[in-house]
């Protein structure tokens, strides 16, 4: 468990210096981890485990510079995910507690299947088409971001601040979303 | 969406995005308090005026006492919201520092009533010259900088809401109170103690209770 914490550590500290790859593998890898973290908490729900999977990942990305880099980068993950989850439940109205130690267990081993989340497809539809279409023909394995930008009209430059806005939209309507 | 492709765009956006030093949290908050002390200085000069004897109070000691005092409050307030701006993160200094300054001029206060001559002379202490509109004084100062203080913080992560918003007002409050030193004429511990306290509180106070919503990401 603490060789997780070793090896997710090191790469999101190469993925901070500009290593994408070794960012995309740690975005990967807590994926799996937040989706057994969830799916343990939220019985029979496989969707919503889903939506917040993508939340969560969305709200690292994001606020990834408040991670204080002398710290365990774990348990920053664990607390960002209880936040959400426990946000998540205040939405639904759901009274439940949850422990602030658990993110040893957060580390556990069990990997569910991913389930098909809904709430980032019916955010990214409320988005304006150029960042939609932005968001979704960005892949390392497709289109860069110079060229996807030039499909959908824009300079590389402003196809990085839209893509940026775009991602903090989504996250801001995913949260709003079951208001 | 797919999670794979949700993090093909995040990565996307992480390339073209670099987290450099002007997003740490330690640097938004400097800037918060800059743009605050601003807020509050101008509302000073414009509203309340600096106080007439200000040259001469800059050279006796009860004016830097005061101004250390409220400075160290804002600084407990520093220090407790940059680690509770961040996930998981715990005041604990920031609260450590801000109750053993409290207590410090809160007993100062206490001895220096306790040995005037009379009641008299105490309770004048108490009330100075303008106990019936220091705290709110404060107060005023200080919203400026805790709305924008709010903000910042919601654009980092806090994850214990209330106190990340009592952090940041009482962070607000040493800021506006150590500004309103240079109209506030009042001289005594006792006064200080009580008033000053009491204004820096009620913004952490209302920090406190705006954060547990207005902090919400």
């Amino acid at each position: 468990m603490t060789d997780t914490e070793t090896r997710l550590k090191a790469l999101m500290l190469r993925g901070l210096d500009g290593d994408a790859a070794a960012y995309r593998e740690c975005l990967a890898v807590l994926g799996v981890r937040l989706r057994a973290y969830f799916a343990r908490r939220m019985s029979g729900a496989p969707g919503d485990v889903e939506d917040l999977v993508q939340e969560t990942l969305l709200a690292v990305h994001l606020k990834r510079s408040t991670w204080d880099t002398s710290l365990s980068f774990t348990a920053w993950a664990h607390a960002v995910a209880r936040y959400k989850l426990i946000d998540h439940w205040r939405r639904r109205k759901v009274r439940q507690t949850l422990p602030i130690e658990d993110h040893i267990e957060f580390l556990a081993a069990d990997e569910p299947d991913p389930g098909v989340g809904l709430e980032l497809d019916r955010a990214l539809a409320t988005l304006p088409d150029k960042q939609r279409t932005l968001v979704s023909d960005v892949k390392l394995t497709g289109l860069s971001l110079a060229e996807a930008g030039a499909k959908a009209g824009m300079s590389e430059g402003a196809a990085k601040v839209a893509l940026h806005r775009a991602l903090k939209a989504l996250a801001e309507r995913m949260r709003r979303a079951d208001r | 969406m797919r999670t794979d492709d949700l993090i093909d765009a995040l990565v996307s956006d992480a390339r073209a995005t670099d987290v450099g030093a002007t997003r740490a949290p330690s640097r938004r908050l400097a800037m918060v308090a800059g743009l605050g002390a601003l807020a509050a200085l101008a509302l000073v000069l414009t509203w309340l005026h600096t106080r007439h004897d200000l040259m001469l109070a800059m050279r006796g000691g009860m004016f830097w006492m005061k101004a250390l005092y409220t400075a160290l409050l804002g600084v407990a307030g520093y220090l407790a919201v940059e680690r509770l701006s961040r996930p998981g993160g715990s005041g604990r200094r920031g609260w450590i520092l801000g109750l053993s300054v409290l207590a410090a001029f809160v007993v100062a206060g206490v001895v220096q009533a306790m040995m005037s001559p009379d009641i008299q002379m105490t309770l004048h202490m108490l009330r100075g010259h303008s106990w019936h509109v220091c705290s709110r004084n404060i107060l005023v100062l200080g919203l400026p900088m805790l709305v924008l203080g709010l903000w910042v913080v919601r654009g980092m992560a806090p994850t214990r809401l209330t106190l990340a918003g009592l952090a940041t007002g009482l962070f607000a409050g040493g800021v506006a109170a150590t500004v309103y030193g240079l109209h506030c004429a009042e001289n005594t511990f006792t006064f200080v103690a009580l008033w000053y306290s009491l204004g820096v509180l009620s913004l952490a106070a209302l920090g406190a209770a705006v954060g547990r919503w207005a902090l919400r990401w």
